[in-house]
């Protein structure tokens, strides 16, 4: 590989099992149009104490290069050794650009790395363009809120960086057959200087079920539902469709649900193909991390509720009046269709 | 115990509306707040404060002199100092600009007030949404940071931070000095009683400008700044969508059904999810 490559670079980041996270994979699709338009490569950075499944990830959904960092000090994530090891790759080969997925981790690690080399970071973007004018990346992100849209450049620094929301792109096609060529690099940093230490690890009970960004229907409630009680119909309407249950701030500020259920600026930006909201009403810190669903089902009471703006499909009604209704049709087809 | 707490001072972004004619946010008459996240750093230190009587809290902003009605909430509801940083020079600023110009600051408050064992800062501020000063600053500064924290504790010379993660959350142990960002804790920021909010309104604010303290101009404002904005633009939200509202819910929601299951847009007899 040559030194001076001037490569884009999207970082694979894998959870505690080693696995890939949806986003980094994801984030090879804009990766390989944002490179073609620049005649660069695609090139997939994997750190991590057992890579095997992530490297095979990364191969499988179309990386050009694999560059792998391996040692125990990155069995999990902590920004000393993350940030080291990254900005160490970085200052050897030089990267055009650099794609992050707007996750916790991401957070943490893009701003750290991106002041270490004294470059431009757009946050959380939710659209990627080449602009031809300038020759750069011109990164889209919502501000205030969602209620504005901004499009950035970074002009005169490299590598130009960004973070992306989970979820706004899809997966390119899986082909196993797909060869990347593989770099490994010895980059150590030693556990000791690590300057956060782990104590202790809560995990919320139903986290390992609710895979919201990667659901293909959701139903989600708000304050509207009333209560803990209510989100019992918002899982029959759920279990009915073989979806999953969100919900808005309100309901799980108020305890009617886990956090781990939360769509939003402050929870999980979702894209299912289908996404009902039951009793929300539709606040833009919502709506930045709904929008893009390819169908959007409303119901509520007020016919001026914002949600009506977005949705595809709306009924003005009472939740608790409409769901009993749409399960019993939902199983009155599935019965004529057995018979 | 020294505590520094970064505070923006931002528009309330709930209440902004977009003009459905002009597709322009309408900003006018739209209240400056305490950044919420922000709120929730001071509340956090101020509990450090209620364990560890002896500690101080400083805060800082950035921003026009508009900004020390921000401070002077902070004030009352239990800081003890304040500083506003404003110039010329530092307007336009991006992230990295802005960490900068407030790294330097810091440096400049230690000499005033003291080494700070904890440099708060909230998670993002509702305008901006970036999320990229804090770790920006403690980058500058040399400094082990812990970001999206939802309650941070004192013991001895660490500070036992929860921090919010994708599978629910890990208390992390971090020794001081250190910087946190603060998410939307459990418990809600405290109120200022209106005697402490009387007490405080003659508190005096002082200002630090360019030369003030030791800085790079050319690294401040926007020719310091890498990051351009080459346009702003808002989504237009014109409904275009089926809305049903019949006589009853039943009529709705059969009128609905039909047309879901037409459209194909539920396939029966098919189920999907999770497998
Ligand atoms: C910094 C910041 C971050 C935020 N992050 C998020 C976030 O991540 N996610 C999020 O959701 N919010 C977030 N919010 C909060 C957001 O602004 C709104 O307050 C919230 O989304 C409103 O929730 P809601 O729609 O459930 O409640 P409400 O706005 O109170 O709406 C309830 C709706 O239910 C309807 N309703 C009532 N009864 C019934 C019934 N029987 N049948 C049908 N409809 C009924 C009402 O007409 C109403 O429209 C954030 C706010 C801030 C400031
Ligand atoms: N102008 C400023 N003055 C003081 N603190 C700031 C300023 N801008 C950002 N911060 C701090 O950095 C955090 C993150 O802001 P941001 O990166 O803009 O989302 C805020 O919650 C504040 O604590």
């Amino acid at each position: 590989m040559e030194m001076n490559s001037s490569n884009l670079w999207v970082f694979i980041e894998t959870n505690e099992k080693g696995q890939a996270h949806n986003v980094g994979l994801e984030l090879l699709n804009p990766g390989h149009s944002l490179s073609r338009a620049q005649g660069d490569e695609v090139v997939a950075i994997v750190i991590g104490q057992h890579t095997e499944a992530a490297v095979a990830s990364a191969e499988a959904y179309g990386s050009d290069r694999i560059i792998i960092v391996e040692g125990e000090e990155y069995a999990r994530y902590s920004t000393d050794a993350f940030a080291y090891a990254f900005h160490a790759l970085i200052t050897k080969y030089a990267p055009t650009s650099i794609l992050i997925g707007a996750t916790d981790l991401g957070r943490d690690l893009a701003p750290r790395l991106a002041c270490r080399l004294k470059t431009g970071l757009t946050a959380d973007c939710t659209e990627l363009d080449f602009d031809e004018e300038s020759g750069n990346i011109a990164w889209t992100r919502p501000a205030f809120g969602g209620n504005l849209m901004a499009r950035i450049l970074c002009p005169n620094h490299r590598p130009q960086i960004g973070t992306v929301r989970p979820a706004v792109f899809k997966k390119p096609e899986q082909d196993t057959s797909h060869k990347a060529e593989i770099v490994r690099e010895e980059i150590h940093f030693s556990i000791e200087n690590i300057r956060t230490k782990l104590i202790e690890e809560i995990l919320d009970a139903d986290n390992e079920t609710i895979d919201l960004e990667g659901a293909e229907i959701i139903v989600s409630g708000g304050r509207g539902v009333g209560g803990p009680d209510g989100f019992k119909v918002i899982q029959q309407l759920a279990d009915a469709l073989g979806g999953t249950v969100g919900a808005s701030r309100v309901a799980v500020d108020s305890g009617w649900i886990s956090s781990a259920h939360q769509v939003g600026q402050t929870g999980k930006t979702v894209r299912p193909r289908i996404y009902i909201a039951c009793g929300i009403s539709g606040a833009i810190q919502h709506l930045a991390a709904m929008s893009s669903s390819d169908t959007i089902i409303a119901i509520n009471t007020d016919p001026e509720a914002p949600i009506f703006k977005i949705a595809d499909y709306g009924i003005v009604g009472d939740l608790f009046k409409v769901i009993p209704e749409f399960i019993a049709l939902i199983d009155e087809q599935i019965l004529t269709m057995a018979v | 115990m020294n505590i520094l707490i970064c505070v923006k001072q931002v528009p309330d972004t709930t209440e902004i509306k977009v003009d459905p004619v002009t597709n322009t946010l309408m900003r006018a008459g739209v209240p400056s707040i305490v950044n919420p996240f922000d709120a929730c750093a001071l509340e956090t230190a101020a509990r450090i404060k209620d364990e560890t009587p002896d500690t101080k809290i400083v805060i800082v902003s950035m921003g026009p002199e508009q900004a020390k009605v921000a401070l002077t909430e902070c004030l009352a509801v239990g800081a003890d100092r304040a500083y506003l940083i404003s110039g010329r020079g530092f307007g336009g600023s991006d992230t990295l600009a802005t960490s900068y110009i407030l790294s330097c600051a810091v440096r400049k408050l230690e000499e005033l007030e003291g080494k700070f064992d904890i440099i708060f800062c909230g998670k993002q501020a509702i305008d901006g949404d970036t999320a990229q000063v804090g770790p920006e600053l403690a980058e500058h500064l040399g400094l082990a940071q812990v970001t999206c924290a939802l309650e941070a504790k004192t013991n001895g010379n660490t500070v036992q931070v929860r921090r919010k993660t994708e599978r629910g959350s890990e208390i992390l142990g971090v020794e001081m000095p250190c910087l946190i960002t603060m998410t939307k804790t459990a418990y809600e920021p405290r109120y200022a009683s209106s005697r402490k909010k009387r007490e405080v309104a003659k508190q005096e604010i002082p200002t630090l400008d360019e030369n003030s303290f030791e800085i790079d101009l050319t690294r401040a404002g926007l020719k310091g700044s890498p990051t351009k904005v080459k346009k702003t633009f808002t989504i237009p939200q014109n409904s275009t969508g089926v809305i049903f509202h019949e006589a009853t819910e039943r009529q709705s929601t059969i009128s609905l059904f039909e047309l879901l299951v037409k459209g194909n847009i539920l396939q029966l007899g098919v189920r999907y999810g999770n497998e």
